[in-house]
């Protein structure tokens, strides 16, 4: 009967709500910015809805929501041209589709294989759309029955996770994961205020690092860093090829492949964790599987493109799933979401589902307008896009530099925000580079306070009750939910374990000498040494527990790895280090040598302020390195810094200060 | 990249529309007129909490009263429990009236209980507007039918109370709880007033406050619904510095009349002092608006002049009622009054308060 006067009342209203003209375009706007987003290579969810976090403030809920909703929708449409076209994953969730994305492109198919990826794409998101709305509707009566016992299961089974995005080496996601924890807990304690691994001397660390910047800077930094050092367009024809009605007839011969896969990535998407950058991997995984012909797969085979694309738009419907209905993430893209959540004064949950419901639902019609929407504009667009691709990397850099400082500042507005991009960015580099799951840091990272939160307060009360009596204690813990999240745990970390060989982050892999990964993997153990040290000087248990218990696992992981190291072989997949060959070793600008153009632009800032550092930056930049004519290097510059000074002036934003402007009173935007 | 920043200056052309913000900057003035200029009311808190609510209720009123109508924005500087925020004002060397700062009692406890982290020194403020509001604490239907007007017949409940916080505007109901002889059990960690009223609704707690506006707003349809009991209010002061019973709950009895009534609590004495000082601070004045030390006196005088107007307007007590509840917004003297009292504990009150966080929660502020 519920569904008569409640849920579809609700669903009418939310249309209206989302069917107003301002609503519309907003979300019009949030699916252009994603399309372009999807495109550039390495940039996916995280790194846009980083991007467009810090201009949430003060919007009104619905088009925040519409614009939020529309980017993260249409990115795992739009990252396929760049699967496609050049072989590179748009963003994690389309790894899977180059795998015969980019042999069809290179067989001038490539209008075929894109075809068939957008209709997949498109039903994809349609059928996660729907199954959000229905889970919506049906958890609505058991939300009361989810406690802090269950909240915390819940986190655990995310957490989980991580043994199937370890990759080659479980005991790499094992420790990535565990430092991601450990990144998570610096700062005060959420409970007693006690200080870990920061001192009131430094304020800017009490408060904790903010998600904005560890995701642009582990995932964002890296990628541009990594292009950037090619210095070459991202493609060189900008051709299409033939063969579009072919895709569509592909798909549609194809459609329960298509509709499984769909399934696969709902189902991947609600449990919290696991997200954008494994969904494809087994949705491919279950293509080749369950196929009685194999020997066309990695050589451009169209279901290797249905499988993965039409899983990776269904896993954001899913996605939604425990984002709002129990403010716990789904994936490091929706610990975004969550954030910009909570600026439009929106807190995701129980309340948020019980009381807000129409609100709620304008996310599933936006969800699904967006996929018709993204789809739509990708076929039309096609062509340019295709054209887009052939600019040199080089001259775009900058600007996405621009636009990630600019958006890091937004965090705290404090020059450390910058510093620790870039010490972040390098962290993430370092990662990326000798094959540690970033995922699997991620992970830890955005679950941390909510893990550490979880279990102290049902610590706490299950404490309290069993000091009263056992039965009181074990009614509260043993509870049918907690026991079937734990034995979905348990099977997680099983599967995970036994699928992880197929899931890899980085497909081609090199190992070089011992040297480098023995010391990065020293320099983390130091690390690690040093906040357990850290945490076992803390008085209050409550505040010292978690990290301790997190930096003590995590250790032990660290010494057996290096232990491991000394006896195995150079050549083993334990050495990883993508500098040893590959595009990485091949590029013809060092990685440092990149990163300090980066490490430049920073120094500049502390001294000038943002906008002095980054009209000082552009030119040299677009002169030495990109060898533009002086005039060239000016243009550019004057139509990035305008660019960047007409967005702060709308939304009234502040630039970086620096110390030229301690001593120097200046007129905006310079002050 | 030409894609990029077209459809992104479309998309932010866009959000232009909802966000009047322009911070070019402001003129020099002599006299205190503000036309033209753009006014920053800064608060500690993010865009969510009370404070966001209170400080945006303010803003227009501000800009149509203040001499020249700037355009008032409200801007958040978030963090460590607001003393970063907090701190950052402390620098702040504004003297043409662009600069107002809201405070609220999270901002006063740490001052008040000398937490590290605070860095800056209340005197050198001037207050402009001091805001009240009030709490309710209620207890589930079961423990609501058990109570008479007195806690004699709860002394052996266990309770278990969601707690932002020992040294948080949650001090006033632990150090409450502590002297009616309740066995309070705080789980501490909860990010907002409105975690602990989850908590109570699932079963996990069995006690919970509101302040006024979140207690009509949540609480009162699960009163409505049998499923909770209000016990007592803080209740506000008169004029001559008694507690009262609220005027928004006339009908809930305040803390007061309950610990009189309640075998062993005692509305004299060093705990009863160091409890009061705590509630004035954090609810009887609980948000203040500031200007930096160095606003010249014609600033001053104008911002008086304005909130003045605002309060002297036909429709103020409607339109606040509506969002800040019935209490008392004080101008002027009375502000300046609630100021002192706000930041004002005396030596043993502080350290009746700071031995109890020792002993109950082992919390040390050094």
């Amino acid at each position: 009967m519920d569904i008569l006067t409640i849920a579809l009342p609700a669903l009418g209203e939310a249309l209206t709500l989302v069917f107003q003209p301002t609503q519309l375009m907003y979300l019009m706007a949030g699916v252009l910015l994603g399309l372009s987003i999807g495109v550039l290579p390495g940039l996916g969810g995280i790194a846009g809805l980083s991007l467009v976090l810090p201009f949430m403030f003060g919007m009104e809920p619905v088009s925040g929501l519409a614009l939020m909703v529309g980017l993260i929708a249409v990115i795992p449409t739009s990252d396929t041209f760049s699967s496609v076209l050049l072989g590179i994953p748009g963003s994690s969730a389309s790894q899977a589709t180059v795998l015969d994305g980019f042999p069809l492109a290179r067989k001038g198919e490539a209008g075929r294989a894109l075809a068939a990826a957008f209709i997949s794409s498109l039903y994809g998101g349609l059928l996660g759309a729907a199954v959000l709305t229905c889970i919506i509707f049906v958890a609505r009566p058991l939300i009361l029955a989810f406690g802090l016992p269950e909240m915390m299961m819940i986190t655990i089974l995310g957490m989980s996770m991580v043994a199937i995005l370890a990759g080659r080496v479980p005991m790499k996601g094992v420790i990535a994961c565990g430092i991601g924890l450990l990144a998570g807990t610096i700062g005060s304690a959420p409970a007693g205020g006690s200080l870990r691994m920061s001192t009131y001397d430094i304020p800017y660390l009490v408060e904790g690092f903010q998600l904005v910047i560890v995701g642009l800077g582990i995932y964002a930094i890296p990628e541009v860093i990594s292009l950037l050092r090619q210095d070459s367009s991202i493609s060189s024809s900008g051709g299409l090829g033939r063969g579009w009605t072919d895709g569509l007839r592909d798909w549609w011969r194809n459609k329960w492949l298509s509709t499984k896969c769909a399934a696969i990535g709902v189902t991947v998407g609600i449990i919290p964790g696991l997200g954008g950058s494994v969904v494809d991997w087994i949705a491919y995984g279950y293509a080749v599987q369950s196929a009685k012909n194999r020997d066309q797969f990695g050589q451009g085979d169209i279901r290797g493109v249905i499988a993965p694309e039409s899983s990776n738009n269904a896993k954001e419907g899913g996605g939604l799933v425990p984002t709002l209905i129990f403010g716990i993430p789904g994936s490091g893209s929706m610990a975004v979401f969550l954030g910009g959540l909570a600026l439009l004064g929106m807190s995701p949950g129980p309340a948020m589902i019980r009381q807000d419901l129409d609100i709620t639902y304008t996310i599933v019609w936006s969800l699904a307008l967006a996929n018709v929407l993204g789809a739509g504009l990708c076929v039309l667009l096609s062509g340019q896009i295709a054209k887009l691709t052939t600019i040199r990397f080089t001259l775009m850099a900058p600007f996405l530099f621009m636009m990630i400082a600019f958006a890091a500042f937004q965090s705290r507005q404090s020059l450390g925000d910058l510093v620790a991009l870039v010490g972040i960015g390098i962290i993430g580099i370092l990662l990326r580079r000798f094959d540690f799951s970033r995922p699997a840091f991620l992970i830890g990272f955005v679950l941390s306070h909510q893990a550490e939160q979880f279990t102290n307060m049902a610590t706490q009360i299950a404490s309290a009750r069993f000091r009263r009596s056992f039965e009181a204690g074990i009614d509260y813990i043993v509870t049918p939910i907690t026991v079937t999240i734990l034995i979905l745990t348990v099977l997680s970390i099983i599967i995970g374990l036994r699928q992880s060989k197929n899931i890899r982050e980085n497909i081609d892999t090199y190992t070089g000498g011992k040297r480098a990964p023995f010391v990065f993997l020293l320099a983390i153990t130091a690390y690690v040494a040093i906040s357990v040290a850290d945490a076992a000087t803390i008085d209050r248990f409550g505040d010292k527990v978690f990290p301790l218990t997190v930096g003590i696992v995590t250790l032990i992981a660290c010494l057996a790895m290096l232990g491991k190291m000394m006896r195995r072989a150079e050549t083993d997949d334990l050495f990883i280090d993508l500098e040893a060959g590959g595009t990485d070793g091949a590029a013809p600008h060092g990685l440092w040598w990149t990163l300090s153009w980066f490490l430049g632009l920073l120094v500049l800032t502390g001294l000038f302020g943002l906008i002095i550092a980054l009209s000082l930056f552009m030119v040299a930049f677009f002169r030495v390195r990109a060898g533009l004519s002086w005039l060239s290097a000016v243009l550019y510059t004057a139509a990035g810094v305008s660019f960047i000074v007409f967005l702060a002036w709308v939304l009234g934003r502040e630039f970086p200060p620096g110390l030229l402007q301690d001593v120097i009173d200046m007129p905006w935007p310079l002050r | 990249m030409i894609n990029l920043s077209t459809t992104r200056r479309k998309a932010l052309g866009l959000v232009a529309v909802s966000v009047l913000a322009m911070t070019a900057g402001a003129p020099q003035m002599a006299r205190a007129d503000l036309s033209g200029a753009t006014v920053d009311f800064v608060i500690p808190f993010s865009e969510s909490g009370g404070s966001a609510t209170w400080a945006n209720f303010f803003a227009p009123l501000m800009s149509q009263a203040l001499e020249g109508n700037p355009t008032v924005v409200v801007r958040y500087r978030p963090g460590a429990g607001s003393t970063a925020g907090a701190n950052w004002f402390a620098e702040q060397t504004t003297d043409n009236g662009t600069l107002v700062f809201g405070t609220s009692g999270s901002t006063q406890f740490p001052y008040l209980l000398r937490d590290p982290r605070v860095r800056y020194e209340y005197r050198d403020w001037t207050p402009v507007l001091a805001s009240g509001t009030g709490g309710v604490v209620y207890l589930p239907a079961d423990l609501g039918a058990r109570f008479d007007g007195d806690m004699d017949d709860l002394q052996d409940e266990f309770f278990i109370f969601g707690s932002q916080g020992a040294t948080t505007l949650d001090l006033v109901p632990l150090l409450a709880f502590r002297m009616l002889g309740l066995q309070v059990e705080p789980v501490f960690g909860i990010e907002g007033r409105g975690d602990g009223r989850l908590m109570f609704e699932r079963g996990e707690a069995n006690i919970d406050y509101q302040t006024s506006s979140a207690y009509i707003r949540n609480v009162q349809p699960l009163v409505d619904q049998g499923l909770a009991v209000p016990v007592m209010t803080w209740g506000i002061l008169d004029n001559d510095g008694n507690v009262v019973r609220d005027p928004t709950f006339p009908d809930i009895p305040t803390f007061a009349e309950i610990c009189d009534a309640t075998e062993g609590c005692e509305t004299e004495g060093v705990a009863w002092e160091a409890w009061s000082a705590f509630f004035v601070s954090g609810f009887a004045a609980q948000k203040l608006v500031y200007l930096p030390g160095t606003a010249s006196p014609e600033v001053v005088a104008m911002y008086e002049a304005a909130m003045a107007g605002i309060l002297a307007r036909p429709d103020f007590a409607e339109i606040s009622a509506a969002e800040l509840g019935v209490y008392p917004q004080m101008i002027g003297p009375a502000a300046l009054v609630a100021h002192e009292a706000a930041i004002t504990v005396s030596d043993e009150a502080r350290q009746y308060v700071l031995d109890w966080l020792r002993e109950d929660y082992g919390v040390t502020l050094e």
